[in-house]
């Protein structure tokens, strides 16, 4: 199948490969629509990548908690009989502690945007003791609920408190490193000076896993 | 910032790395693309090896399995039943986790992605090394599963509570706790790389590189990353509480303790079923791709193509229960199932259909890519018409659980992942490796696995219908079987030829890897952007200057072309000019 060539008269045929004109501003566009050029992204890599991170771990405690419910709502009695009762109030009050995490890390970003490096500091290592605080608390409350008999193996209540509050104590625990290894950089002077990437990253990981915990706290303790 | 630091490293220029740089620990995405290309095609032949041991006792039950008396002394090479559990079980998860999905999604993913977009690395060069370690600890954890006490995971690649997650009813411990801990681990692993994927797509093409212009083969890869990173999760938390009942004594799948088995049936295929379309999705790219250069026209329906996909991937999360139409299901929510199955015929349809619209009239090169592009479309529709069968509750009844849905999932996963597999190693092959392969080797290869692969899993089909449950150890002991015995033995010879037609490609592998013909930079005459780096591109791909992207990506039998195509990279003729669409 062979066509004529129709060519507006006095245009060159261009030669591959001898020579290529510069990029046009608009992206090299030959239609009539002319899109930007994806050359400034929206988003930068990082907080990009962190938002599927995060829709991933999204995914990750969805099936754990959605597991959860349904043997939550299939059970005859909640929580089963001659089982002890979860601390509601003190972890009430861890929650409280969590959430102010979340204060503190947003206030070491405004001190970012300033670049204000010692306030930076100082409140990277306040959300650091917030968070610390929590995971602490909530060790405590395990270790008296483990010895008022509530264990991994002692049913599907103790399976699945332990699973649900453990997993989320698990990334708790690794945001933690994470802020941990962001503060000696940060104490180090860097990400004041504009790359502050992984700072970015740790404090919208920080973000996720407190906002997670309310969700948690009502599930498991309150409804 | 990743990628501005990339750009600054281009003018730096060449300095030399270590070996362990190179190629062992190396962030070079062509580099990783290549380790997981090789992960996959060694781990084939694990199980490959195993899917012949149970064609073995399907067809001569209960003799020794010729070579096997060497591992299995105590037997004299009889398989018992629980090895022939463990053998069918492993045969499954290594094929999928372990063979497509590192081929596919691993080594394509990662070796095409950064070239065909215009980009020098992935978004993270770092954290895709990771990704491909991360998954070589989870393939040696599944590995060591076979040297434990009490054998390998023996309850099905499903792993269906609470079968599995009772040790004592399989008898099986450790193997099956590595299962978990190494899924666990692959999980994390493919976390990273579709991170990876996606936000490379989306953030660093390359100027003039719109979305509508990336080639399909990027858009199933997109796809797939999304799929993968929102699916895996949820088989991730599953063979966490698996392990957990297992190891802790907890009771999420265990009824003694207040828990629910078929729970993990729910959480299983809530990810097993967009897991089927991240086995398929990328070797439907790669048919898109090479159909178009091989027929020398244009995609039939580009847009259609894309939007396919993405109405699949979407069709792929309101499916699941079709797995699960017997297990026990309200009947109203089994119809509701029904349908969305149905409905993913139709997106499937249009990419059939646009693959035949490509050919239909296309000056069409038999090569051997071409070769097992076009047997990937025409396997792929058997196996999605068989699919329809199963999608229908009152036709699954009889036929679920059968050798019917072995030869659906073979049609679909063999004919349609690996032969696209295939045709994507031979495509790319060249720009991989800088040699061109053995096209009489090549044809040495398709043909009779084409034949034997037909051979083997065609007659399923016929054994399904007739009642042969899938999973059983000896067909002998059913007395309605026994007359349809003799197709156990022509597919176990089928099977015995799929593994001997493999050696042409062995070959031709290693053989064009070190002594074939060096490949030119666009042996296949191909439009996209990966054709205009060396064969095989340098360290961050193209020169100091990334290619600019003028056009979509299947410009072929191009009118304005003074050749019959036109590269991604050619300006327009005239700006005022004729338009195109």
């Amino acid at each position: 199948m062979t066509t004529a060539l129709v060519e507006p008269p006095g245009v060159p045929r261009p030669v591959r490969g001898l020579h290529i004109p510069p990029p046009p501003r608009d992206g090299g566009d030959d239609d009539e629509d002319r899109g930007p050029a994806p050359q400034r992204p929206i988003l930068d890599n990082v907080r990009l990548a962190m938002i599927f991170l995060i829709s991933g771990e999204i995914m990750f405690f969805g099936g754990l908690i959605s597991a959860f419910l349904v043997l939550r709502v299939s059970a005859a009695a909640w929580p089963p009989p001659l089982q002890p009762r979860l601390p509601i109030a003190v972890t009430g009050l861890n929650t409280l502690v969590l959430l102010a995490s979340s204060g503190t890390m947003l206030a070491a970003g405004r001190a970012l945007r300033r670049g204000d490096r010692a306030a930076l500091v100082r409140r990277l290592l306040a959300t650091a003791a917030l968070g610390a605080v929590f995971l602490l608390v909530q060790g405590y409350e395990w270790t008296r609920l483990v010895s008022f008999g509530l264990t991994l193996s002692s049913g599907v209540y103790g399976a699945t408190f332990y699973t649900l509050i453990g997993a989320h104590a698990a990334h708790v625990v690794g945001a933690l490193v994470w802020l941990a290894a962001v503060l000696a950089l940060a104490a180090r002077g860097r990400f004041v000076d504009g790359a502050a990437g992984p700072l970015r990253a740790c404090a919208m990981y920080w973000h996720f896993v407190v906002a997670l915990w309310p969700i948690l706290y009502v599930a498991v303790y309150l409804a | 910032m990743s990628a501005t630091s990339a750009t600054a490293h281009a003018h730096v220029e060449h300095h030399e790395l270590g070996f362990l740089r190179t190629y062992v620990f190396s962030t070079d995405h062509k580099m990783i693309g290549r380790q997981f290309l090789f992960l996959g095609l060694l781990m084939m032949i694990l199980g490959g090896a195993l899917a012949l041991v149970v064609r073995w006792q399907l067809a001569w039950p209960e003799t020794p399995v010729p070579g096997l008396g060497l591992i299995l002394r105590e037997t004299g090479g009889i398989l018992e039943p629980s090895t022939y559990n463990m053998a069918f079980t492993m045969h499954a998860t290594i094929m999928i986790f372990f063979v497509v999905m590192p081929i596919l999604a691993g080594g394509f993913g990662n070796f095409l992605i950064p070239l065909m977009i215009g980009a020098r690395d992935m978004a993270f060069p770092f954290l895709n090394m990771l990704s491909f370690w991360v998954a070589v600890v989870a393939g040696i954890l599944m590995l060591a599963g076979f040297f434990v006490e009490g054998g390998h995971a023996a309850a099905g690649w499903t792993s269906y509570a609470p079968l599995a997650a009772v040790p004592e009813y399989t008898g099986v411990n450790w193997g099956q706790n590595l299962w978990c801990i190494s899924l666990f681990i692959l999980g994390v692993s493919s976390m990273m790389g579709s991170i990876n994927y996606i936000t490379t797509i989306i953030n660093m093409r390359a100027p003039g590189m719109k979305l509508f212009r990336m080639p399909l083969v990027i858009w199933s890869l997109f796809i797939t990353a999304v799929l993968l990173l929102l699916a895996l999760p949820v088989l991730t938390s599953g063979v966490a509480m698996l392990l957990f009942d297992r190891w802790l004594g907890t009771s999420w799948f265990r009824p003694s303790g207040g828990g629910e088995p078929l729970l993990w049936q729910h959480l299983f295929w809530y990810f097993g079923h967009p897991e089927v379309y991240i086995l398929i999705l990328p070797a439907m790219g790669i048919g898109s791709e090479i159909l178009p250069v091989f027929a020398r026209k244009p995609i039939f329906g580009y847009h259609a193509m894309a939007f396919s996909m993405i109405a699949i991937a979407f069709l792929s999360w309101i499916v699941y229960g079709h797995h699960m139409f017997v297990s026990g299901m309200n009947p109203a929510l089994g119809m509701a199932f029904t349908v969305t199955t149905m409905i993913i015929a139709v997106p499937s349809a249009i990419k059939t259909f646009n693959w035949l619209g490509t050919l239909w009239g296309g000056r069409i090169r038999l090569t051997v890519p071409m070769l097992n592009a076009l047997a990937f479309v025409s396997m792929f529709v058997i196996g999605g018409l068989s699919g329809i069968f199963m999608a229908s509750t009152p036709v699954d009844i009889y036929i679920q659980d059968t050798y019917y849905i072995v030869a659906h999932i073979h049609y679909v996963v063999f004919g349609g992942s690996i032969f696209g597999a295939f045709a994507g190693i031979y495509y790319w092959f060249p720009k991989m490796f800088g040699r061109m392969t053995s096209p009489v080797l090549g044809q040495l290869h398709f043909w009779p696995t084409f034949f034997f692969f037909n051979l083997t899993f065609f007659p399923m089909h016929i054994l399904g219908v007739g009642g042969h449950m899938r999973r059983i150890y000896n067909p002998m002991q059913y007395e309605f079987l026994q007359p349809l015995q003799w197709w156990n033995v022509l597919i176990t010879i089928g099977a015995i030829g799929l593994g001997i037609a493999q050696i042409p490609f062995v070959i031709n592998f290693f053989w064009s890897l070190f002594a074939g013909r060096k490949a030119p930079v666009n042996p296949w005459n191909a439009t996209t952007l990966e054709w205009t780096a060396p064969s095989p591109p340098p360290h961050l791909n193209w020169g100091p200057t990334l290619p600019t992207v003028y056009r979509g990506p299947y410009e072929y039998s191009a009118p304005e072309s003074t050749d019959d195509f036109l590269p991604q990279t050619t300006p327009p003729v005239a700006r005022a000019g004729a338009r195109r669409h």
